[in-house]
């Protein structure tokens, strides 16, 4: 269609604009649309992608907020772009958002925008937490519960985070008008009432949808070659995974431990490419993982779904819940998670 | 400009409580039931309440009213009849009021005379209304007046408005309420006449004015739901201020959880949300008990009687707190919002901003107050689009506001939207979803209604489709699901070929007759909004040059598509048994197809293949038989104008174009004529050719003709009762016998039994099949007296 060149319509008296775009080629949508109808079958992922590397930009962010997106378990969503969301705005958002969270929790009590409550909520930039310069900065939200007894300065607990990035989201970028932020990979750690609570206020000021990111098996076997792949010093834990075995009345799991350097010996025999894993290294991987068990309990694998990968540099679950904890891959590890948010919003 | 909008934004907020009055409907009208029926103790109680009770003066005289106000079915009659007399009526009302006022304000004590001229003045005013003048006299006597309390809320209670308002005398009536020394109770009855009445006034600028003042009522408890419903209505974007916020809840940390505070200040919220925030608890619906529905009643009677039309009603939106069902998930699929306006917390609002922006942002109508195409059209450049896009899903006005919009902005929000929700709310594409198919129906229903109001789809559920199709049983939501289907905008058809080839064909074959029949007639929708939508392109502007890029798509699309159809009908007739429902559906469609030259002015022909023709053809089915006659007809039609409309503009490409639609049409014509007419289709060099030895081997008699007018499998029982009918007495008789002259009154004796197709058919092929097979030569000139629409 874009080879049509048709001249634009008159403005005026024409035909709605996404129509017109249908001729035009013009709309944001056409690409997508194409690309989603040249596919056609559902779950097309790349066959190939690159072995996660540490971003020179990464550089940039504060270590203190590294160490404390670490080690916590956080809950994955993906998030459609955000319509007139703002940098500038952050401390106003702050406002806004205490006062919204402090209303809902006393339905019916009206609430001063001003007002001073037992918490408050922090917006913060997580500058140079991004894949290219392209991406929009990330940024965190949180939660705090000021201490009742001194209000200097004592220990302020954090009740909810909940953090908003974009790394290597240019298959997003292109296709969104200016209007809108594209931070389509959100992760939560706190509890679920506060999420939906937050969530919900973004939904309604910046006209964006939360969904739950899982992970399917066929993406989780990929994270596990990803990981393996990585050159760490040390190994602080052993490489697990953990497939699930549907049966009633409870599904029973299998747990399969494997020495990291053993792991990461047996991906160096598969892997070829340099710089690049295909699909087909990530299957010969798994399936070498599989006949090994197979060899010594009798059990294949592969007839039962893989519902966990935890390795040193991440683990995660496939209910979307994921663990960071090595900092020299924290952007290798989003980049793959922005990939599969933009993906489902898409 | 902002005169109108504060007029429009006080008619519709005063219209919420209006709504919001049946609440206590069932008390008022029981007791109005009471007055009725024993008007001693009505009087009694009116005189001797301590409250404004919802009573209902008696009014001796007039029947009539009594009358009109318990039925409305037989309003029309009394009123006619009471026309007559309507002329000395007002002269001797104007008279007694007259003497009323004159005694009202000359009186210094209460007395016998006193109760007469009250009972006149209610008598009048409930019977026809009182004038702006008499209001304005009548409300300056009873809060000036030495009356008593119960003296003066009768008088307040009968300041019925036969027409309007003046502003001047609300604002008059306010300085003695607070001059003079009311009792509570009278000006609790005035605010409620305010309220009751606040669209007869005829300003409020005045009024508005006063807002701090009547603000400052509010600390009074007993006062505190009226004072706070009259500043719901009187409330505009200037009036939010700090301090008042401020107040309120202050007043709310005294008082607690009030309903009508919290009414204030969401609506507050509602114009300023920067300044506050509050989440109304999900249950409450009316937060101003409203029982002075007496007064709407008798508001009511008198328009009925000066017969002008009631006030225009509108739903409450504000003040209804839009909750999800509590069980949901707060991001679970298919919840559509309603709408709201959008907080502006952008520079435009900050105090350093430009009075410009400032007064820009104060025009702007907010999204809740915008009911009807009418509110649209006059504040259609003052609209804010909705918080979240996605609200506008279920309000026609804002539909046709962003129908107009140029704006790309609009559609991402409501695409990225809308393909998590579809995709959250779809339980075969996601496993792990928590919304209930019928839910989920709801939901594409509501996406589907709104397509068919924007007369085209959006991209998200064709989005939606390529990617859930090929994951689709074929059974869930199924009347739902193909309706999105047939609203796939018009495109190369390259690019839809592998949505239809891939994914819907192996739907389409593998599933019940039923659902075949539905995919069809969806994609008979399809290739109808493909037409549709190409007309009308064409249309619009018809020399540009897009309009040829436009058509050659459209003719290519639409004619892939045809052949596709026809691929699909072919098999599934097979797989089918050839089942004449199916086939039923399938010439539903190619009827469609027959008539887009004539009806869309796309210029293709395209003939359905052989293997919808001939089961067609050999059916036992008459319908079936009527409805190829009649589509064979209907091409006949559209060819011979094509014919035409190339021999005048001498065309040559166009004639290539339609070779092949010809060369098909006439050997479709000839089979047919040879089945039906001259019996030869078996004969060598026809289209049923047989070997004589196999024929021979069936062992019928005459075999030659047994596809012919008269011993056609479904014509057959026609052939037969016409004999039985016409020559009752034949003891023997065979389908031989219609012959010459019986013939042509068999082919009326068709005609009769309503097979116009097959009439049609044979009208304008006759000449044909006289002179044996010979491509159209010139439209049969019978051909524009038939009617062809009556034919189904």
């Amino acid at each position: 269609m874009d080879s049509l060149n048709v001249p634009e319509f008159t403005p005026k008296h024409g035909v709605p604009p996404r129509l017109k775009d249908y001729f035009t080629g013009a709309s944001p949508f056409q690409k997508q649309l194409a690309s989603v109808r040249k596919q056609t079958q559902f779950g097309q992922t790349p066959s190939r992608r690159k072995i996660p590397q540490c971003s020179p930009l990464q550089e940039n962010v504060d270590p203190q907020k590294i160490a404390f997106l670490l080690n916590k378990q956080w809950t994955l969503y993906s998030l459609t772009p955000m319509y007139k969301f703002s940098y500038t705005n952050l401390k106003k958002y702050s406002t806004l958002l205490k006062a919204f969270v402090a209303a809902e929790k006393q339905k019916g009590l009206a609430v001063d925008m001003g007002e001073d409550f037992k918490f408050k909520v922090i917006f913060s930039i997580l500058s140079g937490m991004k894949g290219t310069h392209r991406d929009p900065a990330a940024f965190l939200v949180q939660v705090v519960s000021k201490s009742q007894l001194s209000s200097n300065n004592s220990e302020d607990k954090v009740i909810w985070t909940g953090w908003f990035c974009c790394v290597h989201g240019d298959s997003l970028l292109e296709n969104v008008p200016d209007d809108f932020t594209c931070l389509p990979l959100f992760l939560a750690n706190g509890a679920e009432s506060n999420t939906a609570l937050i969530g919900t206020w973004f939904q309604k000021t910046f006209d964006c949808r939360f969904t739950r990111l899982t992970i399917s098996a066929f993406n989780l076997s990929w994270m596990a070659a990803m990981w393996t792949s990585c050159n760490l010093e040390h190994y602080r834990a052993a490489t697990e995974l953990l497939w699930s075995v549907p049966c009633s009345p409870q599904s029973l799991d299998i747990s399969y431990a494997i020495n990291p350097e053993d792991a990461k010996a047996l991906w160096d025999s598969v892997h070829q490419t340099p710089e690049e894993i295909t699909q087909e290294e990530v299957d010969l991987f798994i399936d070498c993982l599989c006949s090994h068990f197979h060899r010594h309990f009798k059990i294949n694998l592969s007839a039962t779904r893989l519902v966990c990968v935890s390795t040193s540099v991440a683990s995660a679950h496939t209910d979307g819940k994921i663990k960071i904890l090595c900092s020299k891959y924290l952007i290798g590890v989003l980049t793959f998670l922005t990939e599969l948010a933009v993906f489902q919003i898409e | 400009m902002e005169d109108r909008n504060g007029s429009q934004e006080d008619s519709s907020l005063s219209s919420c409580s209006c709504s919001c009055s049946c609440s206590s409907s069932s008390s008022s009208s029981s007791s109005s039931c009471s007055s009725s029926s024993s008007s001693s103790t009505s009087v009694a109680m009116s005189t001797r309440e301590a409250k404004l009770s919802p009573v209902i003066p008696v009014i001796k005289h007039s029947s009539l009213v009594c009358r009109m106000r318990h039925s409305d079915s037989d309003l029309e009659p009394l009123i006619l009849s009471s026309d007559d007399d309507l002329e000395t009526d007002d002269y001797q009302e104007g008279y007694l009021l007259h003497r009323a006022f004159e005694y009202f304000q000359n009186v210094h004590k209460k007395g016998e005379v006193m109760e007469k001229h009250l009972q006149n003045v209610e008598d009048i005013a409930w019977k026809s209304g009182l004038a702006p003048e008499s209001i304005d006299m009548l409300l300056d006597v009873a809060l000036n007046g030495p009356f008593a309390d119960a003296v003066k809320a009768r008088m307040l209670k009968c300041l019925i408005p036969t027409t309007i308002i003046h502003e001047s005398a609300v604002v008059k009536a306010f300085s003695k309420l607070c001059a003079t020394s009311c009792s509570n109770n009278t000006k609790v009855v005035f605010i409620r006449w305010l309220i009751a009445m606040f669209d007869f006034i005829d300003h409020k600028e005045e009024m508005n004015a006063l807002y701090g003042f009547i603000f400052s009522f509010l600390q009074d408890e007993s006062m505190g739901t009226y004072i706070s419903n009259l500043l719901y209505l009187l409330t505009r974007k200037e009036n939010v201020k700090p301090f008042r916020v401020r107040k309120l809840l202050e007043l709310q940390s005294r008082m607690g959880m009030q309903p009508y505070l919290q009414a204030l200040l969401s609506l507050y919220k509602s114009y300023c949300p920067n300044l506050i925030t509050i989440t109304l608890p999900p249950r409450r619906k009316f937060y101003y008990k409203s029982s002075d529905n007496i007064w709407q009643a008798a508001v009511f009677i008198v328009k009925q009687r000066h017969q002008s039309s009631p006030l225009l009603s509108v739903k409450p939106s504000i003040d209804v707190a839009d909750h999800q069902p509590q069980r949901k998930k707060w991001n679970s699929g298919c919840f559509i919002p309603k709408p709201t306006s959008r907080p502006l917390f952008d520079e435009e609002q900050d105090e350093e901003a430009g009075l410009g922006m400032m007064r820009s942002a104060q025009n702007c109508i907010p999204i809740e107050q915008l009911h009807t195409f009418s509110q649209l059209l006059e504040n259609i450049q003052y609209i804010q689009l909705p918080s979240q896009m996605c609200s506008v899903l279920r309000s026609t006005p804002l539909l046709h506001y962003l129908n107009c919009l140029q704006d790309e902005t609009v559609w991402v929000r409501l695409y990225y939207w809308m393909i998590q929700e579809l995709k959250e709310g779809c339980a075969w594409y996601k496993v792990s979803h928590c919304t209930s198919e019928e839910e989920f129906k709801n939901f594409l229903d509501i996406i589907i209604s709104a397509q068919c109001f924007l007369q085209e789809g959006f991209p998200s559920s064709e989005m939606f489709l390529y990617k859930s199709l090929p994951l689709w049983d074929g059974i869930s939501c199924r009347t739902e699901y193909l309706q999105l289907l047939s609203w796939i905008p018009l495109g190369k058809f390259s690019e839809i070929k592998p949505l239809l080839y891939k994914s819907l064909a192996p739907i389409f074959f593998t599933s019940s007759l039923y659902h075949k029949c539905s995919v069809l007639y969806s994609l008979k929708k399809l290739v109808q909004n493909w037409l549709l939508w190409h007309t009308s392109e064409v249309n619009k502007n018809p020399t540009h040059g897009t309009c040829l890029d436009i058509t050659i798509i459209a003719l290519n699309s639409v004619s892939e598509l045809i052949y596709y159809v026809g691929w699909l009908s072919t098999i599934a007739l097979r797989l089918e048994d050839y089942n004449s429902f199916l086939l039923h559906f399938i010439l539903d469609f190619f009827e469609t197809v027959s008539d887009m030259y004539l009806n869309y002015g796309l210029p293709l022909v395209v003939m359905f293949p052989p293997g919808v023709f001939y089961p067609a053809l050999i059916t036992s089915d008459t319908i079936t038989l009527n409805h190829l006659c009649y589509i064979m007809y209907r091409y006949r039609v559209n060819l011979t104008a094509a014919k035409e409309n190339e021999l005048l503009h001498q065309e040559a490409k166009e004639r290539l174009k339609f070779n092949k639609a010809y060369q098909e049409f006439n050997d479709y014509v000839t089979s047919l004529v040879d089945c039906l007419w001259t019996s030869t289709s078996l004969d060598k060099g026809h289209y049923l050719y047989i070997e004589p030895e196999i024929l021979e081997k069936t062992k019928i008699k005459e075999i030659k003709k047994s596809l012919n007018l008269i011993n056609h499998p479904a014509l057959q029982p026609y052939s037969v009762y016409f004999l039985l009918q016409g020559w009752p007495s034949e003891n023997e008789f065979s389908l031989n016998f219609i012959q010459k002259k019986k013939w042509n009154w068999y082919l009326d004796y068709l005609l009769l039994e309503n097979l116009h197709g097959l009439h049609l058919f044979m009208q304008s092929s006759l000449n044909v099949a006289d002179n044996p097979p010979a491509p159209i030569t010139q439209p049969d000139d019978k051909l524009s007296e038939t009617s062809i629409s009556e034919s189904f």
